[in-house]
């Protein structure tokens, strides 16, 4: 008990000279000169809590202690209902945004695009192993490829959209090629280097990119060719006016969504079914144990090639994405920042389960949004919930049984 | 009539100033279990990693068939068709058993993108006879009550079982097994003993083998190489090996 | 006389004194790595942490009080020491002690979020914007060589001294005390040491202070020159520095050192030669290439994998 209330005044002590700089004394500007004005009780108040946690909380929680490990397996549904289930879910996401309002299909929107982002990093993180710190420099490339498209060439975003995976997929093909033989905290911080490399090379190709300004006045997807658009411009006739229907800026909003829902399904389905390929297979294994791999013939940098260049694809298809839904693009919205927030989403959701990565997805968005008087704290709370989860469950939230095959006795 | 598979000379590797392995010369036939023992530190897991290409070695000609290896990655050693097992068992442990072998397979089975996510029926009928060599080979192993199983859950006897399944599995032209005695009982070993012989006469497959188990040792090979600081002392038989006072000498000492 | 020569002396300076802030910074990352193999993510905020503490202490003093400038300097220094010492040891203590051992993703990770935290509690607490330093040291030395006149400001020159006793006192204690002789045995072989009944965790804290400590000279001497800062400098920094560290040799002090003045050097005449838009894109390329190419670094030594 007593190295306890030791060990808690040290704690107390040291909590008081890391509070202490930084809220307990703020900096203010007065003409030329600064001074400080404490705030000592929230020194103290600091103090405080550390000093009670270590002294009792602390202790009494290692008492307590249950490490179960329990590995959470979703109910195991036969066939057609699974089937069944996913119909349902997928009707009531196209159903729903008729009945809401615009600012909660806008959200949607934005998380839609976020779960493609986390697919994609899923299976570069989750099923491959690699950590990837420069994601956002494939989404970049998949926003900037429509935006450029748009702006020198007059491209629409359907004919754009194969053509900025493409080009993610070209940029990750080419990044990948000569990183991926480097180890693991190696490949990390190269990776934020790319990243960084990208958007500094967007901010100042300024003729090109547009610059810190980016590119503005993109347009939306259309419908089959019609844009949506209150006027059309000449010669075109808008989706309403074919259809006989006054324009509605909501419809816009849902057709943004749906777009989004289609895309997003079309990332689900594929990251599906490639975990069940060889392909899949092949990507555990080198992050089991890469040297055993290799001594069955297994190429590993191909192998991580691979999954590189589709998470890349995947980032370019929701950068497209993003380009159409924001209207412009800018180097702001690709900082390391948006990589350490798409590796979140990876990260809570639980490496390789892709339920778990659309539910964080669903969680990591709209959180900020709903808790707006937070705002100031937000980034705060994000790096304590990074550090927090990785000490609490590493494994994520949701961790999935494996989706494995299975050998019929 | 017997041909020479892989064919190692002048072999050494270098660490800094460690010379690990000096001047090493060996050849296996395409039909034969060849052993290699010696000493503790002899530099015997060095020979295998530079044959099997994690080491690249510092002089020395290695080839398989005529064609040279020495210097090739890893994996591409292993698509000649020289496989290894390791002394610490490096299995998938947190894949199945199954899972394992299918990803052995990954060279013969069909990987094409489009192929795979559309399961056209070239795909399926790739996959279905993956599985249905996997099935074999677990028959083969007596392990198959185990396929769905997470490797690292299995006793360390079907543990090793299921690594030289695995390396079976890749249809090689030599099996390398390092020291794959190493913590079985009596009974294992007689079983193990069996199994070296039974691949290689029912799988045309050459047997490259470190092991400290004598009797295995004596009782399995056709040849036998004694290495000792890192040089060989002799290759012959079994008998000669065994009577072989510099052999002896090496393990035991000085009289 | 042509321009050529007193240009390249007065780059050679700046980048010096660049080169010399990136030393002290790159030491906290390759000692750490050293140790325990980790990329210690959130150092760069040590170092912004350490400018800030100076800021707050020049502050409480009160500039154009009696004190000469030197002491109101050294007690900066010494409180933002101590500060980031402590920042130091609880960051290891809390966000990696309990994650060593595992899978290595894990810490670096945990490291990803303390540097986001680290970097927005100083900006919630100190606010976000760029914060003014007063100029303690003012003017510069002038020498003329010519018709062309270098100029070595004060502060600058002050960061080279600086950072070269402290090196100094480093190396010396790393190799003569009992302290450092168990730090090296630790760079060496953890599990060994270990064995060998040193407390490798008491080690590894050290190794952490000792490293936020030199940051933080850094930033409050950078600070003083540049005349501002803000929260997020420690992220950039904290690349550059890690670049450097690689540069020299990853786990070698000394190369810390040597890949610092490197990285400063290259980064200041690709900003004066080829164009200072780009010039933070030479840190990051120059990373790559070496990861590429030589990715034990200048003094490292080559390492081969165990199978």
């Amino acid at each position: 008990m007593v190295s306890h209330i030791k060990n808690a005044l040290i704690a107390a002590v040291m909590a008081g000279v890391i509070i202490a700089p930084v809220f307990g004394l703020q900096i203010v500007r007065s003409g030329m000169q600064t001074h400080l004005e404490p705030e000592w009780d929230m020194v103290l108040m600091g103090m405080a809590i550390v000093f009670v946690f270590q002294a009792f909380v602390r202790p009494a929680f290692v008492k307590v202690m249950g490490r179960g490990e329990r590995k959470f397996s979703m109910p195991v549904l036969n066939d057609t209902s699974r089937r069944a289930m996913i119909f349902l879910l997928i009707a009531i996401a196209l159903i729903w945004p008729f009945f809401t309002g615009r600012a909660e299909v806008d959200i949607a929107t934005l998380v839609l695009i976020y779960v493609m982002l986390g697919l994609g990093l899923n299976i570069v993180v989750g099923f491959a192993g690699l950590l990837d710190l420069g994601f956002v420099g494939f989404y970049a490339v998949g926003a900037y490829t429509y935006a450029l498209l748009y702006h020198w060439a007059g491209w629409g975003f359907w004919e754009a959209l194969p053509l900025a995976g493409a080009m993610a997929g070209l940029f990750g093909y080419l990044l990948g090629f000569p990183v991926l033989r480097l180890r693991g905290d190696y490949l990390a911080i190269v990776t934020l280097g790319f990243g960084e490399i990208i958007r500094l090379l967007l901010i100042n190709l300024y003729e090109f990119t547009g610059g810190p300004d980016g590119i503005s006045g993109i347009p939306k997807p259309t419908v089959f060719g019609m844009p949506m658009v209150r006027r059309a411009p000449e010669g075109e006739t808008t989706f309403h006016e074919f259809m006989g229907w006054q324009f509605d800026n909501m419809d816009v909003i849902i057709y943004l969504y749906l777009m989004a829902l289609v895309l997003a399904l079309v990332t689900l389905f594929v990251s599906n079914r490639v975990i069940r390929m060889p392909i899949g297979r092949a990507w555990e294994a080198l992050r089991e144990d890469e040297i055993a791999c290799r001594s069955l013939g297994l190429n590993p940098t191909n192998i991580k090639l691979s999954a590189f260049t589709m998470g890349a694809t995947f980032a370019g298809f929701g950068g497209a994405f993003f380009a159409a839904r924001q209207g412009l693009v800018n180097p702001e919205s690709f900082t390391f920042l948006e990589s350490a927030l798409i590796l979140a989403i990876v990260v809570l959701g639980g490496m390789g389960s892709q339920v778990g990565v659309i539910l964080a997805a669903i969680v990591l968005t709209v959180l900020p949004e709903v808790a707006r008087e937070f705002a100031e704290y937000r980034m705060m709370i994000f790096g304590l919930v990074m550090v927090v989860m990785m000490m609490w469950r590493p494994q994520g939230l949701l961790p999935m049984k494996r989706p494995h095959v299975e050998l019929k006795q | 009539m017997s041909k020479v598979l892989l064919q190692v000379s002048d072999l050494t590797m270098r660490f800094g100033g460690l010379l690990a392995v000096d001047g090493v010369q060996f050849d296996v036939h395409d039909d034969e279990v060849f052993a290699i023992i010696g000493p503790n530190g002899a530099g015997k897991t060095t020979v295998f990693n530079c044959v099997g290409g994690f080491y690249k070695p510092t002089t020395g000609v290695i080839t398989m068939d005529g064609k040279p290896i020495h210097g090739m990655p890893s994996h591409k050693v292993a698509r000649e068709g020289l496989v290894r097992t390791f002394q610490n068992v490096r299995l998938f442990k947190n894949l199945t058993v199954l899972e394992n072998l299918l990803v052995a397979q990954h060279q013969h089975i069909n990987t094409n993108l489009a192929s795979g996510l559309l399961k056209t029926p070239a795909f399926r009928r790739s996959e279905e006879e993956a599985l249905a060599n996997a099935a074999k080979w677990l028959d083969f192993m007596g392990i198959r009550e185990y396929a769905n199983r997470e490797a690292g859950n299995l006793a360390y006897g079907h543990q090793r079982r299921l690594e030289i399944a695995r390396c079976m599995i890749t249809r090689p032209r030599l099996l390398m097994l390092d020291e794959p005695a190493a913590g079985l009982n009596p009974q294992e070993k007689r079983d193990l003993q069996q199994l070296i012989d039974q691949l290689r006469r029912e799988f045309d497959v050459a047997v490259l083998l470190i092991e400290h188990d004598m009797s295995l040792v004596m009782g399995v090979s056709d040849r036998i190489m004694v290495m000792e600081h890192g040089r060989p002392i002799t290759t012959g038989v079994p008998d000669e090996v065994r009577t072989d006072p510099r052999v002896i000498k090496a393990y035991l000492g000085e009289d | 006389m042509s321009e050529f020569i007193p240009q390249l002396v007065q780059q050679f300076f700046n980048g010096l004194s660049l080169g010399a802030i990136y030393a002290l910074i790159a030491i906290g990352y390759t000692m750490v790595y050293g140790i325990i193999g980790m990329i210690n993510f959130a150092h760069g905020e040590i170092y912004m942490i350490g400018a800030y503490v100076g800021l707050v202490t020049l502050s409480a003093i009160g500039v154009g009080t009696g004190l000469p400038v030197p002491l109101i300097i050294l007690i900066m220094l010494i409180v933002a020491m101590l500060v980031t010492a402590v920042y130091g040891y609880a960051v290891e203590k809390v966000a990696y002690a309990p994650l060593r051992g595992g899978p290595r993703l894990v810490p670096l990770i945990s490291a990803i979020g303390m540097s986001i935290f680290l970097q927005n509690w100083v900006a919630v607490g100190q606010g976000a914007r760029d914060m003014a330093v007063p100029a303690l040291v003012t003017g510069a030395l002038q020498v003329n060589i010519g018709d062309y006149t270098i100029t070595a400001p004060y502060s600058r020159i002050m960061i080279i001294l600086v950072t070269v006793v402290l090196m100094f006192m480093l190396h010396m204690y790393i190799k003569h005390s009992r302290l450092g002789r168990a730090s090296r045995a630790c760079s060496q072989d953890l599990r060994m040491a270990n064995l060998l009944g040193i407390d490798t965790n008491k080690i590894i804290s050290f190794t952490f202070v000792v490293g936020a400590m030199l940051a933080a000279v850094g930033g409050v001497l950078i600070a003083l020159a540049i005349g501002k800062l803000n929260p997020f400098i420690g992220f950039l920094a904290g690349i550059k520095a890690f670049t450097a560290a690689v540069l020299g040799g990853i786990g070698s002090i000394p190369g810390a050192m040597l890949g610092g003045v490197l990285l400063g050097l290259a980064e200041t005449f690709a900003a004066a030669y080829i164009s200072s838009q780009y010039k933070d894109i030479v840190a990051f390329s120059l990373l790559v290439l070496i990861l590429l190419f030589r990715p034990t670094g200048l003094l490292g030594k080559p390492e081969v994998e165990k199978v």
